[in-house]
């Protein structure tokens, strides 16, 4: 639960740019911005897994680094470029992170895949060919239940190839 | 005929909304003038309630709050027994325990408003150990603080031990182990008098929450509807414990006419549900000079926690399988599960099993010690064998070869020339490497007579468009079960498996095809599914729309024809006894399971004398499960089920202070991460089994009971360190590493 006291502050207005397109929000300063752009914006895909910034469920890149928006202030996302797992495929085109995620069981309950997906996409914009060993310090922050990461690794590395091939 | 969908690694039928975040979880979901709830929890252990402050400055007035005197029904979470309240009334029996809901619709207004209630509580003395709780220190639960114990005789135990040439006793503990899946609890739920209880959740068995809430409500079973939304894991944890969160939103909606939002935060839901139970075992092992077991006596006990819950079942299967694998002619296990002043434990992935395996396969390495054996030849000497008795006299009819699962886990991961290797680089190096491997059954199913009496239903309907829906109460929280129930109705129709449809779990839609959970739902339900899609079938040839030889193109015609003239295209299957499975509850002999799964398992580690720390460097699990029904779904269920078995094996240590866990953050409850797991090199060996769909058997527990010894196993073979609990944290190693040294200095 948000704990932030009665005596509040104003709200304010924030300015972004979400998923390519402005957006605005108005909430208190310090509000957590999972909140506003899940109850503002309904990106509900971001998920809340324990509110403290050690499961990564609710990873979103913010101006290309993938942060815990469970520890962003609302008033910090001020002029950002925010991407979520809303973001990532380009209309019904999936990304090859989440084509493999499917073909290669990435996914089980898929709590922690929105965030999981936004490490991955995260990583193989800043590293196109990746190890696994890269890949496993890549993911560290997001926590998996289901899967035992293992098939996580399969999909990350089977969509390096899928998009070497394409490019 | 189509390509057959069975044996095939179908994508995942939920995958594209669950990677593109479209995947509806009950958080995500919001009602018109909905109110968020709270739950006010005693923060002692044991007292009787004096009052309850409602302080200064707050606007109670726009608050709704709830308490035990607003139930309309009956106060209890009813579930094997009704001792459980669903709000505490006037004694609190263990930390945590919800005594006043709250709600209103400002979010943050509900939390200041849940820290301004003050619980007047009378302290009373609490049992926190299952030494305190089997003496009746005080007695806090009925006559004699005991839910459950049983006993399973086989021969003669004490002529077996007076006789054998060793004897060997050990004493083995497990922690409690939170289930940690990454969506934590919640419910929505709507409820008044006209339209009775509604609630969406996140949950493993629909129609345990449908009974816990008609009985609170004292409503007509058709007064309540309970739907599963896409549940973030389960793990058991979200087997009986959804009950309660959905009585306490629903009470809430009831009172205030206004749909109410319940979710935990993480804090809330590690301290407040339900855990692995705890556990200590005894074994005394008789054994005669070339390495045959002649006797087993066991001792198991599990602490319950403060109300009964599930801790008879979880008993249950932790007593047959305490024995394991292994044939032996004179068994004798007694156990009980008692209570504490502890939140009630409860299903945790393996039931029971990875409590008295764990504790089983840890005493053999002691045994063939002492016996002068190597480990895998003394397990060699005893595998229960076709035709031979497991302990509860169930007679092994499956074509299971123990022996040669083991060398194929051997083989796969280089056991013995490890094993040497090892041994011979070890000495010098602070860093000691081992391998150790578990061999172990687990049955899938509910015990004995347990599915005679669930009688499960599943439905399979066909609309004119020749498309399949499959009604069942099985939930899907991950494992699968949308994928393979299309998989098994595609094969049994012939028809592809995009033409089936898997129904959202709503007991307003689906039958009671029983609780997901006991490694049930591939072996028992899918055959359901497969029988009732065959009695589709069956409907269209005996009515001449359909023949035998007709392609899976001439099927939709056939619906369309027998809808228009039938109407509804439905066929249900009900469970039936089988008549070769013969369970005697009040001996506890006889077929317990009607099918195992067998494993082996493997382990290598290094543990940094330095540090304490131990890492799982390799892990082969080698395991024969039925016929595989989608191999990449099933090595998942492995791979996430052996990480999980890492984490109660070496991470996962809940800290108790009174009876309340104050590690209850991610940040200090420590759960395998990417750099955690080895890999981990997964083996199906594949025995139809008859009475399973397509010949498949359960598979979802079978990993948590292997790893934990595997690996304590290994860390033996390592540094000569004989561990006897688990989680075996550095600083637990570390303290067994200092006190070994000083032994060989002086």
């Amino acid at each position: 639960m948000p704990r932030a006291k009665r005596s509040m502050p104003e709200k304010v207005s924030v300015q972004c740019r979400v998923n390519g397109h402005d957006a605005t929000l108005l909430d208190f300063p310090m509000a957590r911005l999972l909140d506003a752009l899940r109850e503002q914006l309904s990106l509900t895909g971001i998920k809340e897994g324990c509110g403290e910034g050690e499961c990564g469920a609710c990873s979103i890149e913010m101006d290309g680094r993938l942060v815990n928006s469970c520890l962003v202030p609302v008033a910090q996302a001020e002029g950002a470029t925010i991407r979520t797992i809303e973001g990532v495929a380009d209309g019904e085109q999936l990304h090859e992170v989440q084509q493999a995620i499917i073909t290669h069981g990435g996914a089980q309950c898929g709590i922690c895949t929105p965030g999981m997906i936004l490490a991955a996409v995260n990583l193989l914009e800043h590293n196109g060919r990746p190890t696994e060993a890269e890949v496993r310090v890549a993911l560290a922050g997001n926590l998996c239940r289901c899967t035992g990461y293992t098939k996580i690794f399969e999909s990350v590395l089977a969509a390096v190839t899928v998009a070497e091939a394409r490019d | 005929m189509t390509n057959p969908s069975i044996g095939r690694s179908i994508p995942r039928k939920e995958g594209r909304e669950k990677v593109t975040g479209r995947a509806r979880y009950v958080d995500d979901m919001t009602l018109p003038g909905m109110l968020f709830g709270a739950t006010v929890r005693s923060p002692i252990a044991r007292g009787r309630l004096r009052g309850i402050r409602f302080g200064e400055g707050l606007p109670w007035n726009e608050l709704t709050t709830v308490t035990a005197k607003d139930i309309p029904g009956k106060n209890s979470i009813v579930l094997l027994e009704d001792d459980q309240p669903c709000l505490a009334a006037e004694l609190v029996n263990h930390a945590e325990e919800a005594v006043v809901l709250l709600a209103h619709r400002d979010k943050y207004l509900i939390e200041e408003a849940r820290r301004a209630v003050q619980l007047e509580i009378e302290r009373l003395p609490a049992i926190f150990s299952i030494d305190d709780s089997l003496a009746c220190k005080e007695i806090i639960w009925r006559a004699d603080n005991v839910f459950k114990s049983l006993r399973v005789d086989k021969g003669d135990v004490d002529a077996a031990l007076a006789e054998a040439e060793f004897v060997v006793e050990g004493e083995y503990e497990t922690g409690a182990q939170e289930q940690l899946y990454i969506e934590p609890q919640g419910m929505i739920a709507e409820a008044n008098g006209r339209d009775g209880v509604t609630v969406w959740g996140s949950l493993q068995c629909p129609y345990y929450v449908h009974k816990a809430l008609a009985a609170l409500f004292a409503l007509p079973a058709e007064k309540i509807r309970v739907v599963q939304m896409e549940t973030g894991g389960g793990f058991g944890g979200k087997e009986e414990y959804p009950s309660m969160i959905a009585a306490h939103a629903a009470l809430l909606a009831w009172k205030s006419g206004r749909p109410v939002k319940m979710i935990y935060d993480r804090a809330e839901d590690m301290a407040a549900t339900t855990k692995r139970h705890p556990s200590r075992t005894r074994h005394r092992t008789g054994v005669t000079r070339d390495g045959k077991i002649v006797a087993m006596d066991i001792d198991f006990t599990l602490d319950g926690g403060a109300y009964m819950t599930l801790s008879p079942v979880v008993l249950s299967r932790g007593t047959i399988h305490a024995a394991g694998p292994y044939d032996c002619a004179n068994v004798r296990i007694r156990s009980r599960a008692v209570a504490t002043n502890f939140p009630p434990h409860g299903a945790f992935r393996g039931f029971g099993a990875p409590q008295s395996v764990f504790a089983l396969e840890r005493h053999l390495d002691q045994v063939a010690k002492v016996v002068g054996l190597a480990p895998d030849e003394l397990r060699r000497r005893n595998f229960v064998r076709e035709g031979q008795t497991l302990a509860v006299g169930q007679v092994v009819h499956e074509k299971i070869d123990m022996n040669e699962l083991m060398e194929r886990a051997f083989e796969l991961s280089g056991y013995r020339a490890k094993r040497e290797r090892l041994a011979r680089e070890n000495p010098g190096s602070t860093i000691k490497r081992g391998i150790g491997f578990a061999s172990f059954l687990h049955g899938a199913g509910f015990t004995g007579s347990g599915e005679d009496y669930l009688a499960s239903v599943a439905e399979v309907e066909a609309t004119s468009e020749g498309k399949i829906r499959v009604c069942a109460a099985s939930t899907e929280m991950g494992q699968g079960t949308n994928t393979i129930f299309s998989q098994i109705a595609a094969d049994a129709l012939g028809l592809e498996c995009s033409s089936v449809e898997v129904v959202q779990p709503d007991t307003a839609h689906v039958p009671n095809s029983g609780p997901t959970v006991a490694s049930r739902t591939c072996m028992i339900v899918g055959k359901l599914v497969e029988s009732a899609a065959l009695g589709v079938k069956q409907s269209l040839l005996q009515n001449g729309f359909l023949r035998e030889e007709d392609g899976h193109d001439a099927f939709a015609g056939a619906c369309r024809l027998y809808i228009e003239k039938f109407g509804p295209l439905r066929a249900s299957s009900r469970y039936s006894p089988s008549p070769e499975i013969h369970w005697d509850d009040a001996h506890y002999r006889g077929d317990a399971y009607g099918a195992y799964g067998w494993g082996v398992y493997v382990a290598e580690v290094s543990v940094d004398t330095l540090t304490g720390e131990t890492r799982v460097e390799d892990f082969v699990a080698a395991q024969e499960v039925g016929r595989v029904i989608n191999p990449v779904l099933a090595a998942g269920q492995i791979e996430g089920g052996v990480a999980q078995g890492v984490g109660f094996a070496l991470y996962e240590n809940v800290v108790w202070r009174d009876g309340r866990m104050i590690n209850n953050q991610m940040t200090n409850y420590i759960m395998p991460t990417s750099m955690d797991v080895p890999p981990i090199r997964v083996y199906f060996e594949e025995l139809p089994y008859a009475r399973g769909p397509a010949g498949a058997k359960g598979i979802g527990e079978l990993p948590l009971d292997g790893t934990a010894p595997a690996i304590i196993n290994a860390v033996e073979n390592a540094t000569g360190i004989v561990v006897r609990r688990v989680p075996l944290t550095p600083e637990i190693l570390l303290d067994a590493l200092d006190a070994a040294r000083e032994k060989v200095h002086a």
